[in-house]
Formats: C-alpha cells, sequence, structure tokens
C-alpha cells in the first residue's frame, strides 16, 4: 500500500513529523514501511511551459517546432516530436541544464537544423511507471491543467513534492490498506485523533430507486450485503489533477472520473465499489448468485472467462455482468457514453474471492481486500461518499435511496482481559493507567475495574478478537523497546541431543577427520536417480505439481546426488573429490499417508586423497582406500554384532567385480565399492568409489560400552607364514581358518603380503601373514606355539589347498 | 737423570701432536702411540727396574704425572673434536624451512552445519532438547496447527511443494513443535525445543531464491513464559551469533501461529549501526521471526492457554552465512563446489 504523506496530513496534524520519522515511528510499531520516496527527487530545472504556436518541423516528418512561454521575457524554441502537441496546450518542459528521470541531463541542442532549448516531456520522463500513465498521455506529452502558471516548477501541480511510504501490510492488518486505516493507526502512535471531512449527500426526492433497480441474493453467506445506487446524468470525462495525482501517487491509472471516483474510495475507504453503466445492464434487476458450470464471461481485461460453481458472480438476472469483488465485466463498463451509473456496495465471503481471483490468476486492489476483510462500518459511508462526488465531478444527479441486501448486524466487539494477564505476558508493570491510556489512544473503549480490563473495538479494527490480541496492541504502543530483557524462569532441566545426533555428528567429525568434506544436496530429483542405489523396494514419492522434472522426486538414496556434486566439481577442475553426506531417504509406504523417511550416510572419493607433492607420489583412492577408512569407522560404533564386507553384484549402477554389501550380523546395511564404469560414464565421472550406509540400522544396533582390559604383563610371540593359494582363495578364507584353528593364545591375525606375477604359478597368488600370540596370564611358552601355529598350517594345507612357503 | 729428561720432552711431543690432531682418528693414533702397551712411556716404566732404587719412586711418580697430563690433553681434545664433528654434523643436516610440510587428509564441515551447530549448542547449554521431525508433512500439521486452516490468505499454494492434498513438503520447521507439544508431559517440567531441519518452498532457484533450505526454530512453553522472556532469549542469542556487542530491536510482524508477533533485527555486524552496504544503511539486519505463541496452537495440542503461555522463534541458517560470509548466492549451498565448501575452515 502506497500511503501519501500529504493526503495523510488531511486527516492529522503531521506538522512536527517528516515522512521518515513517520515511517520509522510506523515500522517500530506496527505496520513495516519498506521505502519513503519522494517523486520529484533526482528532478531539477523542469517548469510549466506554454506552447504559443506549433509548427511542423521542415525536415522532418514528424518533428515540431514549439514556441514556447516558460514565464521569461522571450519565448523559447524547443523541438518536439510527440504526436499529441498541439498550439495552446499547457506542458512540461525540461530546460537546458535540468535532469529527467535517470539522472539524465537535457541540453541546448540542435535538431536538424533547428535549435532546441530544452525539451517537452512525458510522464515516463519524469520516472512515472507506464502502469499508472492515463491512456491518453501513454504516446505522448503530458497536458497540465490550463491554470498552470508558465515558468513554474511543475512538481506542486503533479503532486510529486509529496512522499510516498510504501506500507508492507500483513495479512492480519488489512484495516491498513485504506486511508482512514491509515490515519487512525498513525493517529494512535502520536495521541492524535485523525478528523474526517463529512460529506452531505443530495438525493433528487423526485426520482426513487425502485424505478430502476431491485437486487436480490441468492445466499447471504456469499455475500452478507449487497447494495446498488444510481446516479443519473454524469458527464464521462477526465478527472480533475487533485484525484489523478492521489491515484497515480498509490499506483492506479487514472481513467476516467467515475471509475476514479471508485478507485479513490477504495483507497480512503478500503472498500471497494463498483460502477456498472446502468444502460448496459439491460435489466432493473441484479441476482448475485454461484456461476453455474461453464458459464461464461468476458472481463474488463477483454478475457473470456469460462466460471465454475466456485466463483460468485453478479448477474442482470439473466447472464453474469460481473465477477463478484474481483473485476467487472466488459459489456457493462464505463465509457465515455455512460449516462447512468449504477454504483455497486457490497461485502463478500473472503474465501471464495480468495478461491475465484487465484484460480483465474486475477489478484486485484479489489480482490485483495475482500480475501483480507474491510470495515463493514462504513461501507454505505463509502458509497455515499462516492455518489457525493460523482454529482461533484460528473455533474450527476442521484437517485433516492438504496436497493439492499444487508444481513450483517455491525457491532463493537468486546474484548476482555487482565491487567495483570497483560503483564504476565509481556514481563512488564505496566499500570493501570498507562493501560487505560494506550487502548484511548488506540480510539477503543476501555473500562478497567480491579484488575478487569474490558475493552470495546469498533469494526475498523476485525483482526482484534481475543486476549492475546489486546496484549498485542498495548506491547506495541507500549514499545518493544521498553520491554525488560530477562530469561525465562522456569525449572531446570538438562538440554542434549539424542543419541541419533550425537552419532551422526560423530559420523561427521570422523569423516571429516579422515579427508570427506561434508556436501549438502537437493533433496528434490529426477525419477531415475531418485530409484538407483536402492537398499530395498519401494515406490518414489512424486509431487503433484513440480516445477521442473529435474526436482519432481524424492529422493531413495544419497549417492545420486553426491554424484551430481562430483560431476559439478570435475566439470571445475576439482579433479580429487571427497564427498559425504548425511540425510534422509524416502520410501514409499502403501499403509501410511507419510512416506517412510530413513536416516543415511553416504560418500563418494574420486582422484586422490593425498596429491603427488616434491616428497613422492600422492594416495589414489582405491577400494580399499575407501574400506579402511569404513571398516574405523564402524569399529568407533562399537557394534556387538558382527560386520563382514561380502562379494556383491546386484547393484546395477555398482561395478559387479568391485562391490561389497557391508553386513551386520548377516544382515545388509550398506554396500561400498566403485561405480559402475558404465554409470560413471553415463554421468561424465572418473573412476569413483562411493558407499552408502542405512544409518538408523547403525542407530539401532546393539552396542557395548568400552571396557577397560589390563595391558599385557607378559610379552607376545609372532608367527610368519607364507602360503601359496589359487588366486579365487579370498583373504576372509584364509583368515577364518587362521582364527578357527590358532589356538587360544591367537591374538591378530595380520596380512602383509600379497603377490601375483613373476615367479608365482598363473592361477595362483602368494599370501603372508603374521600370526600374534599372547598369554595375558603367563609367558609364553615356545612349544606352545610351535605347536599352535603348525596346526595352523597344517589346515591351511588341507583345508584350502594352500602351499606353505 | 736422564730419564727425568726424557720423559719430559716426550710430554712436549705428544702435546704438540694431540694440540695438531685434528680429526677423532688421528687423535686415536695419538693415543695408542704413545699410552700403548708399546708406547714409550710405557717403556719408560720398563726399564725402571734397571734404575737405582732410590730413584724409582721419582721416576715412577714423574711418569705418572706425563701419563695423566697426557690423557688430560687427548680427552680435552677429544671434547673439542667431538663438539666441532656435531656442529658439522648439523650444519650439513640443515634443511629448507620453507618447503611445504605433509599434506594430510582433512575434510570440513558444511557451513551451513557449522552455523547450526553452533546455535544447537547455544540452546543446549541454556537446557534445550534438540528435536527433528519428518520433512514430508501433513497438511494438518505443517498449515493447520499453526493456524493456517485452508484458503487462509497468509497460506499460499504457490509457495507449498504438495505430494497429495494431503501430504506435503513441510514449508517451515514449526510442524516438529505441535508433534512435540502434543507428547510433552508437563509434569516432567517445561517444555524448551529448538528443531532444525530442511524445509521446501515452492520457488525458482536463482542467486536469492532456494526451493529447498534450512530452518532453526526455537520454542518453550511453560507457565510463566514472557515478551520479556523471548527478547532476552534472542539478545543473547544475537550476542552469541554476531557478538557481544550486538543488540536487537523487536518490531511488530504477523505471524498466523503467534501473537503477538515480532520481526527481531540485530544491529549491523559489519559497521556496528552505523549503515553500509549489508545493512542497506539502516544499521540493522532482519534476521529473525517469532511471537509468543498464539493460544489456539497451544489449545490444539491440549495445552491449557490459561495456564501454560510460551514463546517461539525461528530463522534461517542460509541468510546467517550469506550476511555472515557475504556469501552472494544461495545455489552455492547445494552445489557443493569443493572451492566453496572449503573456505570455511576457521573455527571461531
Amino acid at each position: 500500500m502506497n500511503v501519501s504523506y500529504k493526503w495523510l496530513a488531511e486527516y492529522l496534524n503531521l506538522e512536527s513529523i517528516t515522512p521518515e520519522n513517520l515511517a520509522d515511528k510506523l515500522s517500530r510499531t506496527g505496520i513495516e514501511v519498506e521505502d519513503v520516496t519522494v517523486p520529484q527527487e533526482g528532478l531539477k530545472k523542469i517548469v510549466v511551459g506554454h506552447a504559443v504556436s506549433v509548427v511542423d518541423h521542415p525536415d522532418s516528418d514528424h518533428l515540431h517546432i514549439c514556441q514556447v512561454d516558460i514565464g521569461e521575457e522571450e519565448l523559447s524554441q524547443i523541438v518536439c516530436g510527440a504526436p499529441n502537441i498541439e498550439a495552446g496546450q499547457k506542458i512540461i518542459v525540461a530546460l537546458p541544464g535540468s535532469r529527467i528521470t535517470g539522472n539524465k541531463k537535457i541540453k541546448k541542442s540542435k535538431m536538424r537544423g533547428e535549435v532546441s532549448n530544452g525539451m517537452i516531456c512525458s510522464l515516463e520522463e519524469l520516472g512515472y511507471s507506464d502502469k499508472v500513465i492515463p491512456k491518453k498521455y501513454a504516446e505522448g506529452i503530458y497536458v497540465l491543467p490550463e491554470n498552470a502558471e508558465p515558468g513554474e516548477e511543475v512538481f506542486s501541480y503533479l503532486a510529486m513534492d509529496d512522499a510516498i511510504l510504501d506500507l508492507s501490510v500483513t495479512a492480519n492488518r488489512a484495516d491498513a490498506l485504506s486511508m482512514r486505516g491509515v490515519a487512525h493507526e498513525v493517529g494512535a502512535i502520536y495521541n492524535q485523533k485523525p478528523v474526517f471531512e463529512t460529506v452531505e449527500l443530495n438525493e433528487d426526492a423526485t426520482e426513487q430507486i425502485e424505478n430502476y433497480m431491485s437486487v436480490a441474493v441468492e445466499n447471504t453467506e456469499d455475500t452478507p450485503v449487497y447494495s446498488i445506487r444510481i446516479v443519473k446524468n454524469v458527464k464521462v470525462k477526465e478527472s480533475p489533477m487533485w484525484l489523478q495525482t492521489k491515484l497515480m501517487n498509490a499506483g492506479i491509472r487514472p481513467l476516467n472520473n467515475i471509475v476514479d471516483i471508485t478507485n479513490y474510495i477504495l483507497l480512503e475507504y478500503g472498500q471497494p465499489l463498483h460502477a456498472f453503466d446502468y444502460d448496459q445492464l439491460n435489466s432493473k434487476e441484479i441476482l448475485v448468485r454461484r456461476a453455474k458450470q461453464d458459464e461464461i464471461l468476458v472481463t474488463l481485461d477483454e478475457e473470456e472467462r469460462k466460471l465454475t460453481p466456485d466463483n460468485i458472480v453478479i448477474t442482470n438476472g439473466v447472464k453474469p455482468v460481473a465477477l463478484a469483488g474481483v473485476m467487472g465485466g466488459l459489456d457493462s463498463h464505463i465509457t465515455d457514453e455512460t449516462v447512468t451509473v449504477a454504483l455497486e456496495a457490497a461485502l463478500f465471503e473472503p474465501i471464495s474471492v480468495r478461491k475465484t481471483a487465484k484460480e483465474l490468476n486475477l489478484r486485484s486492489e479489489s480482490s485483495s481486500r475482500f480475501e483480507k476483510g474491510i470495515n463493514m462500518a462504513t461501507l454505505q459511508q463509502a458509497s455515499e461518499h462516492a455518489a457525493a462526488l460523482m454529482v461533484e465531478l460528473g455533474e450527476g444527479t442521484v437517485v433516492s435511496g438504496i436497493s439492499t441486501v444487508d444481513t450483517v448486524d455491525v457491532k463493537d466487539v468486546v474484548v476482555t482481559t487482565t491487567l495483570s494477564k497483560i503483564n504476565r505476558s509481556l514481563g512488564t508493570e505496566i499500570t493501570k493507567e498507562k493501560v487505560k491510556a494506550i487502548f484511548q489512544q488506540l480510539g477503543f473503549g476501555v473500562e478497567i475495574s480491579a484488575d478487569k480490563v474490558e475493552v470495546v473495538v469498533p469494526p475498523r479494527r476485525w483482526d482484534i478478537h481475543i486476549e492475546a490480541d489486546l496484549i498485542e496492541e498495548v506491547a506495541r504502543i507500549y514499545g518493544y523497546d521498553n520491554l525488560p530483557s530477562t530469561l525465562p524462569k522456569t525449572e531446570s532441566i538438562p538440554g542434549g541431543l539424542s543419541t541419533k545426533q550425537r552419532l551422526v555428528r560423530h559420523t561427521r567429525r570422523f569423516l571429516e577427520d579422515a579427508g570427506l568434506t561434508q556436501a549438502i544436496s537437493y533433496v528434490l530429483t529426477t525419477p531415475e536417480k531418485a530409484s538407483r542405489f536402492m537398499m530395498r523396494e519401494s515406490e518414489a514419492t512424486q509431487l503433484d505439481m513440480p516445477m521442473s522434472e529435474e526436482r519432481s522426486t524424492l529422493r531413495m538414496n544419497l549417492l545420486s546426488g553426491l554424484l551430481d556434486d562430483v560431476h559439478y566439481n570435475l566439470a571445475h577442475n576439482n579433479s580429487n573429490v571427497a564427498l559425504f553426506e548425511t540425510g534422509r531417504v524416502f520410501y514409499k509406504e502403501t499403509d501410511h499417508i507419510l512416506p517412510h523417511e530413513q536416516e543415511h550416510l553416504a560418500g563418494v572419493l574420486t582422484g586422490s586423497m593425498l596429491t603427488t607433492d616434491w616428497q613422492g607420489e600422492g594416495q589414489k583412492v582405491d577400494f580399499y582406500v575407501l574400506k579402511g577408512i569404513l571398516e574405523e569407522l564402524l569399529l568407533t560404533y562399537g557394534l556387538v554384532g558382527k560386520i563382514d564386507y561380502v562379494q556383491e553384484a546386484n547393484y546395477t549402477e555398482m561395478h559387479p567385480g568391485r562391490t561389497a554389501a557391508i553386513t551386520l550380523e548377516g544382515k545388509e546395511i550398506g554396500f561400498m565399492g566403485q561405480i559402475h564404469p558404465v554409470t560413471a560414464n553415463e554421468l561424465d565421472l572418473n573412476e569413483t568409489y562411493a558407499f552408502e550406509i542405512n544409518f538408523d540400522a547403525v542407530i539401532e544396533a546393539e552396542k557395548e560400552p568400552t571396557i577397560y582390559r589390563s595391558i599385557p604383563k607378559y610379552p607376545g610371540m609372532t608367527r610368519d607364514v607364507a602360503l601359496l593359494v589359487d588366486e579365487t582363495t579370498t583373504n576372509q578364507q584364509i583368515a577364518d581358518v587362521i582364527v578357527e584353528k590358532g589356538g587360544k593364545y591367537l591374538q591378530h591375525v595380520r596380512l602383509f603380503d600379497l603377490y601375483q606375477g613373476e615367479h608365482i604359478a598363473t592361477g595362483k597368488k602368494s599370501m603372508a601373514y603374521t600370526l600374534a600370540y599372547l598369554n595375558p596370564e603367563a609367558t609364553l611358552v615356545e612349544e606352545e606355539v610351535t605347536k599352535a601355529f603348525e596346526e595352523v598350517k597344517t589346515a591351511l594345507a588341507k583345508q584350502l589347498n594352500a602351499e606353505i612357503r | 737423570m736422564e730419564i727425568k729428561t726424557k720423559l719430559e720432552s716426550l710430554q712436549n711431543e705428544v702435546l704438540n701432536k694431540v694440540k695438531s690432531s685434528a680429526d677423532l682418528k688421528s687423535l686415536d693414533q695419538v693415543r695408542v702411540a704413545y699410552l700403548g702397551k708399546k708406547g714409550p712411556i710405557t717403556e719408560v716404566l720398563r726399564g725402571m727396574k734397571d734404575l737405582d732404587p732410590s730413584e724409582r719412586p721419582v721416576v715412577g711418580s714423574l711418569a705418572n704425572v706425563v701419563r695423566d697430563a697426557i690423557q688430560e690433553a687427548i680427552e680435552e681434545r677429544k671434547m673439542i673434536l667431538e663438539t666441532e664433528a656435531i656442529h658439522q654434523a648439523l650444519l650439513e643436516e640443515t634443511i629448507d624451512v620453507t618447503l611445504p610440510g605433509k599434506q594430510i587428509a582433512k575434510g570440513q564441515s558444511h557451513v551451513l552445519t557449522q552455523i547450526m551447530e553452533e546455535i544447537e549448542d547455544l540452546f543446549i547449554s541454556m537446557g534445550y532438547q534438540v528435536i527433528e521431525g519428518p520433512e514430508v508433512e501433513e497438511d494438518n500439521y505443517n498449515f493447520e496447527r499453526m493456524n493456517l486452516p485452508k484458503n487462509h490468505p497468509a497460506r499460499d499454494m504457490q509457495d507449498t511443494f504438495y505430494i497429495t492434498d494431503e501430504v506435503l513438503l513441510r514449508t517451515h520447521t514449526s510442524p516438529v513443535q505441535a508433534r512435540t507439544m502434543d507428547k510433552h508431559d508437563f509434569s516432567k517440567g517445561p517444555l524448551k525445543m529448538v528443531s532444525p531441519g530442511k524445509v521446501y518452498r515452492r520457488d525458482s532457484d536463482d542467486a536469492t531464491h532456494s526451493h529447498q533450505f534450512h530452518q532453526i526454530e526455537g520454542l518453550v512453553v511453560a507457565e510463566q513464559v514472557s515478551m520479556a522472556d523471548l527478547k532476552g532469549t534472542l539478545d543473547l542469542f544475537a550476542k552469541k551469533l554476531f557478538g557481544k556487542d550486538r543488540e536487537i530491536r523487536l518490531r511488530p510482524s504477523y505471524f498466523p501461529f503467534t501473537e503477538p508477533s515480532v520481526e527481531v533485527d540485530v544491529s549491523c555486524f559489519k559497521c556496528g549501526g552505523d549503515g553500509c552496504n549489508v545493512c542497506k544503511h539502516t544499521g540493522w539486519i532482519e534476521i529473525l521471526g517469532g511471537g509468543m505463541v498464539h493460544p489456539n496452537v497451544l489449545e490444539m495440542s491440549g495445552i491449557d492457554s490459561s495456564v501454560y503461555s510460551g514463546f517461539a522463534f525461528g530463522l534461517g541458517p542460509e541468510r546467517v552465512a550469506m550476511l555472515k560470509y557475504g556469501i552472494d548466492d544461495i545455489r552455492h549451498f547445494y552445489q557443493n563446489d569443493l572451492r566453496f565448501l572449503n573456505q570455511f575452515k576457521v573455527k571461531e
């Protein structure tokens, strides 16, 4: 809502209040002011001119040579290209040395040989938006009223010396969508009572409304109030300057006096009105009803609208002539030929107006007010004021009476609270007198007896219903700056993170320390990417109306997003990428309305962890680099169950020979390995390793607390064994045999060499292990260890056909 | 006294040789040559048996003196030579200390995580729980329970990703508050919580808009909670997050789920309030929203609003990060460019 400072000053004494102070105070007390602009700011040396003569330029098909009185002794010659320039007009002249909009400087010049002392301006050249410039002047210069004095600055004629406050009005404060509402608000802030001029409406006693119109409403829930007033013998013409400039400063384009008056009243009262051309209604009756399915109405903007029973329409008894509260119909709109005006003032049900405006994409000044409510107390007053202006500015006469359906009983609302409740809620010690003064400042009735505060709220503040609303009024007028600053004095309770949150944080720290950086990717992705790397079966969850295919489906894996991130980094020359992410994946649940949200952990590695430097080769990532990180990470969770890495070839996006399922007690909780070269190729990736883990499974798994074990007092012993085995024999198989046959003193087994190639038979490989023995109770006896070691060797030879080397 | 003279000249000879030994090896040769079993001193001592018994003690003691002097000179020289050798070795071992150090692999927390954890930790220290909830929500929890019935003007379909008529991607983390209030047992103490997480709005992505972003909201519900408590809590919060000299101011605003509602400005942390580009020359930056929990919201969770009151507040970590670090494009947070992510290493 654009609020004119000068207009406001008609209702309040603003002498000692600058627009900037007013804006700041409003923002701090109730309604945010986004901006204060003075339209003339940045413009200079722009004056009224009188075009004394206008002749065609001899060397041009469109330029004119004008002799212009600019209030000096001699006329000034200015060349003008506007098609609407005529001798006798009062015009806007930018003198040599002037500045027009965009800080553009105007100089004396020659145009096709003719001197031009400046420029004759359009409103656009003064910075007006083409949305507010009257149609008549849209393609040319603006013409000032005849009484404009040549040589004077134009700004006061155009009200460009006003200050415009851009109010950002929240949905609850629709009362401030009118000048009167704003005046009440400003009055409350400065403890002034706004004064509004009373309007006298003289009706023509010889003419009765019954002879012109009778209105009916099908459903008074949709339309609690509907009334028509008739103004006849109007002359439709341009509005006077004061009206045009008020509208333009408010961001509304002047059209003609009748329509301008309805818009003016909308701005002053917040009451949307509609003016019909009575003769074009072709009817003496109006019926307000729901539209029929597929009924057609051509609206003012010349669009053909197909209606539904969701829309309330005004009809002439036969067909729709307007969309209630949203937009008028083309057939019955005010034209230069209009003689009789049917003036509608009504109240429509907010939700229906909102739905209609939204469905038809027709948000208007009118619909936005009906949606949020209007001041029902001034509905007829607004209509009377409009009619009076049509008499004053349109030379019309007003038919006696209104035809109306009115089911609304407009009443003050009484809301009660207590002084102690107010102070308890705000943490203050505001006195009874102060509370009383605040409500009086707001123009509310107030009675305080003992602790009880009874407030009578006028209809213009329809946002106030409950105690909390009263408390807010007290808080804002009292001033938030004046509230004390305290902390809740509640019972102490320990704060903290849940087990899950602590595990997530631990995991992040661990992976960061291992060289991976945390990514946060988009949850919404394509249907195809959402369904990759599936760890269980599920349908995807899709948006009803996505904005793009790219962001249409909820992910069921984290890796797709991470691979997008890898792709982005490679494309930007970051060839070494180590990322991880924690976040949710979404599995559709047939028997629940919400999908199952499962916490996942995933990571990707490509390139090198450590790059080649002056000290030697870097560490290129591979399966075992990744596995090392995961082994250590999983160790830190203290899981009771056994973790295994099992060869896994079922993920279509993973390398079938280089992927392991990660199992906990035989149950898969994740996977790791190399991205399938075909998938990597599709995504333009290099050799990439990745893992994804169902983190909820880790969270839920049984864990064992750390128990201290005493440091061994006795020395241990080691034995090394080198084996020649078939190349298909796995490390796990060998380790299992060693552990099984290792005897009670075997502590751990470590692979320290793996060799395949020269000097080894084809199809064979050599693997060497260190076995560490320890007896925590006593010094190991050499023979016992030797015996146990021999048993291992025998078993390896027998069970795995290993050749001990 | 021929022997005596001999011994004295021997001493001089050896001491000279010791002095002129340039390294430990030649010094050792001197030692072996003169003090060894076949050396001249031993020889002198061996020749004592031919002496007059009265001369023996004199010569004997002189021989010992000479031997001790030589030994001492050798030890002394040895020390000097050893020190020199160490010096030499150190000189040879000198390295270029300006060469780069060995890399370690170290990753980073995402800048949004850093900001959220900082906020979580502050509130944990004040006795708040960190509570999360579903990202896919029921319309009921996301809107109706937040005092936003269907067709409320403050609820715009344009802003919401719907999955069905009743299921949507949450547009704020507030539904977590409703879910938590439903379950909270006030006989066990007040409810104090923060809920961080992802939220979604139906928006086209550009430099200042993102269809996915984060929120942290806080809620306290107890028997005696006031607007002044909200002000004090947020004041503490602003000082913790933006520096101890920060001030806050509250401005009236509107959220359907709080009444009164306020927007909270923090004095500009770039210019300290004098006016600069960051604060658009106002000295203040709008950073939080909050208010007293609307009685309807409490009642819908079965909480008696005549007994209990509460305050709530919320903010966007993206906005905080953008202001704090001068980040100019919200899309950076989700592109995960390492050149972006790795900039936030300094931990305050």
